[in-house]
């Protein structure tokens, strides 16, 4: 019995790392072939994986923040308020003391929302997201009267904007591959030249590649090495397991010793830094300043990464990966954007077709519909207006939700409040 | 022990202000400035005339916005959309009504209708979600919030907005015309005897708000429907088992969120702007949960949670000119927001272990006592 289920494990998992390998494969092909046909360059450009890529880090950070809670069962609806504290604190101690101790500070200011939410949710019970709206409130209020406070008399910055960052993070390029510098020598940059070659497949292989390796900030880094990190704490380490003990079945967990509050503290917490995390992250990458209303919502499309992500963090990845290339599309050009249609039909038809020959009949023909439909719309216009480009990674949550929800499983006591002793 | 009991219910609103009045306090002292100066500049020009309007003014979207959001409340639904239904719906009502020609009463209704239409649509397509495919209504009235924000974006910059003159670069839709207008209840006020410094006027939509107050009170506390919505709140199960149909109840109680948020942008399309334009209040929506869950769902607590952030919100303003920032009023607004939602939770698990210890009391030799830890 325990051969089969040691033996079966690693197959299982193999196997959907292939099939994820295989859909990025064909994602990029389908991409490919768009690029070919509508001459939108940009679909594919090392530029626009590279700004995918920069895009993609606060909204990772706040879904991985969002992981850590909700593993731990707390809902964390606060996470837009934790990074708008860590954007204002990154910011404020970036301007006074480079932009590492910014890092620092503003990790520490997302932490503190974090912790003010664990007090409320776990100490004293209340629901989860009742604190969370009442902190992301909070945030926005402190923030505004903490700019009032510091930056009043301080030229370049007033009420919603702070100073520059004093410095910059560092970047790193890629040597040979990506045209980096070895030892003060300058490599070949063999994956631009790929990319200048606009061959199918092979370049847009190139771009992304480039996109990846070049130029990629010190901050970024981290934040990507975050991803196996917090897949190896919380699945291959005993903490891990305790602290999804918690958020599947809290009593169990407690009357095997595990101590449920400390570990939905250090959950909620740890989500609340990863969270500032991803506010500094928005303040180093937008020229080191701190504007009002810079997160934006990006808690919230980090929430939405998270369930589209499966509370997994290899689903998180994607669903970050994904809202940020369409982020990432409408800052470099709407006639990408506008082909994106044509890959997004596509992509309709061929989902459609897979419930089709599944015998899931009803999906499978709605997915077929709204595949004509978009590829109506495409050839139709010239254009897409911004609007809708914005709201796209909303739009899409909403219709994987739709099409997915009975398969999502979330943290079976995720939300629940839970109370000590509940468990006699 | 009726009384004992509303003094317990008191105690959380009060702990809550006067937690808000230290904190606030604190950050007044942090810029070296003295707060008992900065609450009774606060106090005095917040007890003008004109700032009294101004609050009634504020308070009663924040009234609409606040039951809105209270009635899914009562059932354990969370409709954080308001703020996009109370958007596109005054977009779509303030369009829709600027085209069509009635008599004045019909017509502010048939505006008003528009907006609880468009309102409960969008609330809806949460609750269907929910229903149909399981899809929590907090994601899903997030995501339709930006998508409605986005929706209403695109309209008013391409389709619904008027052509302009040269030189007015304001989009905005079509003026409504008279008869879709509500009057200013200036002349009411006059009336009894108050009156107005000029340019302060008390929105004529106030008989309105607190009509849709009542209705919500007959509604949740005096009909079956609002039984059945109130015990789904406290044990779902419970009144499934009772023969509640849960989905129903979820369809039923979200449409009418939806309309209610319909209404929120109302008074001032009808009373101000009398058409949409950018120059729209933001942010009501939110501000309305926060209303909601200071007022605990009920429509009196609604309309002093309401009328507490409107007088914050305009008594705040004369802080700036003592050299405060009158942000302090947002930051008092959090702090009463979270520690009223836990003040409220203590008092309840106080007021329960006393029931708990009562009952045993009373049933002492009549068998086994109850537990205390079980309600701790």
């Amino acid at each position: 019995m325990k051969e089969i289920a040691a033996r079966r494990l690693p197959t299982n998992r193999r196997g959907r790392l292939v099939r994820a390998a295989m859909l990025m494969v064909l994602v990029l092909l389908a991409l490919s072939f768009v690029r070919l046909v509508t001459h939108a360059s940009d679909l594919t450009s090392s530029g626009t994986f590279s700004a995918t890529l920069r895009v993609s880090i606060p909204i990772l950070l706040a879904a991985l923040g969002g992981l850590y809670a909700e593993r731990a069962g707390v809902v964390n609806i606060g996470l837009e308020g934790m990074m708008i504290l860590g954007t204002w604190f990154g910011a404020w101690a970036g301007w006074h003391w480079g932009p590492w101790t910014g890092v620092l500070v503003g990790v520490m200011g997302g932490a503190a929302g974090g912790l003010l939410h664990a007090v409320a949710t776990v100490t004293f019970g209340i629901d989860h997201i009742v604190s969370g709206v009442a902190i992301n409130i909070l945030a926005a209020g402190a923030t505004r009267f903490l700019s009032v406070v510091a930056y009043t008399n301080v030229s370049g910055a007033g009420i919603t904007q702070s100073p520059h960052v004093n410095g910059t993070i560092g970047e790193l390029t890629l040597p040979v591959l990506a045209g980096g510098r070895f030892f003060g020598l300058k490599t070949p940059d063999f994956l631009g030249w790929l990319e200048r070659q606009h061959w199918f497949f092979v370049s847009d292989l190139g771009a992304l590649g480039k996109g990846l390796t070049a130029q990629v900030s010190l901050l970024t880094l981290l934040a990507v090495a975050l991803i196996p990190l917090t897949y190896w704490l919380l699945w291959r380490t005993p903490f891990g397991l305790r602290l999804r003990s918690v958020g599947e079945h809290p009593m169990a967990a407690e009357s095997l010793g595990v101590p449920v509050y400390t570990m939905k503290y250090i959950a909620v917490t740890i989500s609340g830094a990863l969270a500032g995390l991803g506010g500094v992250f928005l303040v180093l990458e937008e020229a080191g300043i701190y504007r009002e209303g810079q997160v934006g919502g990006r808690g919230f499309i980090g929430l939405a990464a998270l369930i589209f992500g499966n509370w997994r963090p290899g689903g998180v990845v994607v669903g970050a990966g994904l809202f940020g290339y369409s982020d990432a599309l409408q800052l470099r050009s709407n006639t990408s954007i506008h082909g994106l249609l044509l890959f997004i039909a596509i992509a309709a038809a061929a989902v459609g077709l897979w419930f089709l020959i599944r015998s899931r009949v009803t999906t499978g023909v709605a997915a077929v519909v709204v595949a004509s439909l978009v590829f109506w719309w495409f050839a139709g216009t010239k254009a897409v207006p911004d609007e809708f480009i914005s709201i796209t990674p909303y739009v899409v949550t909403l219709l994987v939700l739709a099409v997915a929800a009975q398969r999502l499983r979330p943290p079976a006591a995720d939300g629940r409040p839970y109370r000590k002793g509940q468990a006699q | 022990m009726r009384l004992r009991r509303i003094l317990i219910g008191l105690l959380a609103p009060v702990f809550a202000i006067v937690l808000a009045l230290v904190v606030s306090s604190l950050a007044v002292l942090l810029i070296h400035q003295s707060p008992v100066a900065a609450f009774k500049d606060m106090a005095q020009f917040g007890i003008r005339t004109d700032s009294l309007i101004y609050t009634v003014n504020t308070a009663i979207p924040l009234f609409l916005s606040g039951l809105a959001v209270a009635i899914g409340f009562k059932m354990g639904l969370f409709n954080i959309g308001v703020e996009g239904q109370y958007t596109l719906a005054a977009l779509l009502a303030a369009y829709v009504g600027a085209r069509v020609a009635l008599p004045a009463v019909l017509h502010v209704a048939f505006i008003l209708l528009v907006a609880m239409i468009v309102g409960a649509v969008l609330a809806g397509a949460a609750g269907a979600l929910k229903v149909t495919r399981g899809v929590h209504e907090v994601i899903s009235t997030i995501m339709l919030n930006y998508i409605a924000l986005g929706v209403t974006g695109y309209l008013l910059r391409t389709r619904l907005s008027q052509h302009n003159p040269p030189g007015d670069s304001v989009t905005k839709t079509k003026l409504l015309p008279a008869s879709g207008v509500l009057p200013s209840l200036t002349r009411v006020l006059h009336s009894l005897g108050v009156h107005p410094p000029l340019g302060s006027d008390l929105y004529g939509f106030l008989p309105i708000a607190i009509a849709v107050g009542v209705a919500y009170y007959i509604l949740v506390w005096r009909t079956g429907f609002g039984y059945d919505l109130r015990a789904t709140g406290v044990n779902a199960a419970a009144a499934q088992v009772s023969g509640v149909n849960p989905g129903q109840m979820i369809m039923k109680t979200m449409l009418l969120s939806g309309a209610i948020a319909g209404l929120v942008g109302m008074p001032e399309l009808l009373g101000v702007f009398h058409r949409y334009s950018i120059e729209f209040t933001t942010g009501l929506g939110f501000t309305g949960i926060a209303v909601a869950l200071v007022g605990r769902n009920n429509p009196v607590g609604i309309a002093f949670a309401a009328l507490l952030f409107g007088f914050l919100e305009r008594s705040a303003q004369i802080l700036d000119l003592e050299g405060i920032p009158k942000e302090i009023a947002v930051i008092m607004q959090g702090v009463i927001i979270l520690s009223v939602v836990i003040a409220y939770e203590v008092v309840r698990r106080v007021v329960q272990a006393q029931e708990v210890r009562a009952a045993a009391e009373k049933s002492k030799g009549l068998g086994p006592t109850p537990r205390e830890e079980d309600a701790a």
